[in-house]
């Protein structure tokens, strides 16, 4: 379980998180908005690339913005980014490999841990292929294993579907749907893919100009009214009063 | 470990493949080389050796955790200078002479390298030929190596006739000798910068390398990581200074001009600064080279550096992995076209691949 309390980010006169308060209480979680709503900057807070003005953020009891930023992994944080950041000079088991290294998991049952989250993920080249030579898919694959190995708490993914076919898509949205059970982690999943959200996560909470709008079961907060408003850019809701002049041409341009 | 990827029929093949080729080529090296070649040849050759490890300094540092450093000639100074003081001073065994003079640079380095942790590209470049500069300033003012006895010793008026040269160990103490001793240490270099690639920091500068952030929200702990990288450079560096201080036997400062530290990364980047073959190539093109021109063909050696250029921009516009990785392709290619011409010139019957 993650609580987040009163979280605030500031840039020079911009907020792009300003006083969320929420709680993902586990399994697959979904987090959406349109694009600028302060997703990516929330996972950034997570990992400790961004401090924040005020709030909290306690993940299984434990203070995660106390933690210096590469003690997280070992903690428990895995993420992936919206660019893949696989490392193209190392083979696809030492990308996996390494993570684990990293995590505090002991040496002994490394071997077996990689490549059973090599296998979970469904990824078919061979482990001792270099990274550099993959195509998309299995790049995004490879990203999906790291951030599962090593007993993970807390997995973001960020955007892992983004300019995947749809076939594609669907065997993901299994992968994704499956990490909480086979690895007892947490994940909280970016996208702006309706369909994946509603097939993998039980729960959802929706950004909009750093603000929350919603939050709880998925197929209630994809009906609500404050998100259907967000994403389609109607000028008469009540969070739009702190978006001010240059609010609806981006919500507008944001339908995903 | 090597010993985790790929199934262990591949895995063996794979070793036992790499492995014969080490064995062969330093078999070349340690046998047929000096019963070919003599005198300048081999001395020249030594210092081939040498200049590789300085360039697998670079390809440690850029080729694998992404960072830009001018500064190795100015270690390689450092070392050769520290081994030469140190052998005035002590009379250690030559193997415990080079580790000191590694450690010592080892130190040197990794201060030079503190501002890599706040730099990067452009920035580190300059900074690190900057302090290469300033060591070559040192290292003229203070009249390097300096007559003086002892460690410190510094006399107002160097008589260099006076001097021991550096001293060689015991049981390499002709040039042939010294040269395959060069090689074996070179090799142990090699090995220990192969076996850290292998293992859990190579992955980890691997990671930095394609991405800081990612490398962070993986667990690394990049200071450390890139100050190890620093201090592993430094440390192969330094030992190779120890190499060229007893080679040279009484080495000067004019032995190590700024400039050489980028036509060293240009000939590793010809060579291939993804690869520590990549750096032997580049110790071949930085001695060799003007070697041969002088010596050999009686070529203003200075042309080098128009023909690097050159080299470096056919590398960069067609081969950037450089030539170790296009090198078998090229050959594989030239194969396939020589089997294609003859099998044209036998009129078309198949002939046996």
């Amino acid at each position: 379980m993650i609580e987040v309390e009163g979280l605030t980010v500031r840039f020079a006169g911009v907020t792009p998180i300003d006083d969320v308060t929420v709680v993902f209480p586990g399994g697959t979680c979904g987090l959406i908005g349109p694009n600028g709503a302060g997703k990516t900057t929330f996972f950034n807070v997570l990992s400790g690339f961004v401090k924040p003005a005020t709030g909290s953020i306690r993940a299984y009891g434990d203070d995660l913005l106390k933690m210096v930023d590469y003690r997280r992994a070992r903690w428990g944080l895995r993420r992936t980014f919206q660019t893949e950041m696989a490392i193209e000079q190392l083979s696809v088991f030492d990308n996996v490999a390494m993570i684990h290294e990293h995590s505090g998991a002991g040496r002994a049952s490394r071997k077996a841990d990689v490549a059973s989250a090599i296998d979970y993920v469904g990824l078919e080249v061979p482990p001792a292929v270099k990274v550099g030579g993959l195509g998309a898919r299995d790049r995004r694959l490879v990203e999906i294993a790291r951030a599962v190995v090593g007993a993970p708490k807390v997995v973001l993914l960020d955007e892992p579907a983004a300019g995947l076919p749809d076939e594609e898509t669907e065997h993901l949205s299994r992968v994704i749907k499956g990490i909480p059970e086979k690895f007892g982690a947490l994940v909280i999943l970016v996208d702006h893919d309706m369909s994946l959200v509603q097939a993998c996560c039980t729960t959802t909470a929706v950004l909009d100009f750093g603000k929350l709008i919603a939050t709880g079961a998925t197929a209630d907060v994809l009906r609500d009214e404050n998100v259907m408003r967000a994403y389609l850019g109607t000028e008469d809701v009540e969070v739009a009063e702190d978006v001010e002049v240059t609010g609806d041409g981006e919500t507008s341009e944001a339908v995903p | 470990m090597l010993g985790l990827t790929g199934s262990p029929a591949e895995l063996a093949r794979g070793v036992i493949g790499r492995s014969a080729i080490i064995v062969a080529f330093l078999g070349v090296a340690l046998f047929v080389v000096p019963a070919v070649l003599g005198g300048d040849w081999i001395k020249t050759l030594t210092a081939v050796a040498i200049y590789a490890v300085v360039a697998a300094g670079l390809v440690t540092l850029y080729g694998r955790v992404g960072m830009i450093s001018l500064g190795q000639i100015a270690l390689l100074a450092i070392g050769t200078w520290t081994a030469t003081r140190i052998s005035y001073a002590a009379d250690l065994p030559f193997p415990i002479l080079l580790l000191v003079t590694g450690a010592i640079t080892c130190g040197v380095g990794v201060l030079i390298g503190l501002p890599a942790l706040r730099l990067s590209g452009l920035y580190l470049a300059l900074i690190t030929l900057m302090a290469a500069g300033a060591v070559n300033v040192v290292l003229t003012t203070i009249n390097f190596p300096n007559g003086g006895h002892g460690f410190t010793g510094r006399t107002s008026t160097p008589d260099l006739s006076g001097l021991q040269p550096v001293g060689r160990p015991g049981i390499a103490g002709g040039d042939t000798a010294y040269y395959r001793y060069t090689i074996v240490v070179c090799a142990l270099m090699f090995l220990l910068i192969a076996a850290h690639f292998a293992s859990k920091p190579g992955r980890a500068w691997a990671s930095i390398r394609e991405s800081e952030p990612a490398a962070l929200a993986t667990g690394v702990n990049i200071v450390r990581y890139k100050l190890w990288a620093f201090a592993l450079a430094s440390f192969t560096t330094g030992v190779a200074g120890g190499l060229l201080a007893a080679q040279l036997g009484q080495p000067t400062a004019f032995g190590f001009p700024t400039q050489d530290s980028l036509t060293l990364l240009a000939a590793a980047l010809i060579g291939g600064i993804y690869s520590l073959w990549g750096a032997v190539i580049a110790g071949a093109f930085s001695q060799l080279a003007p070697f041969l021109f002088q010596a050999q063909w009686g070529i203003d050696p200075n042309f080098l550096l128009i023909i690097f250029g050159v080299g470096l921009l056919q590398v960069l516009l067609t081969a950037p992995r450089g030539i170790v990785v296009q090198m078998p392709k090229d050959i594989a290619n030239l194969g396939k076209l020589g089997a294609h011409l003859f099998r044209k010139v036998t009129g078309g019957s198949r002939s046996p691949e």
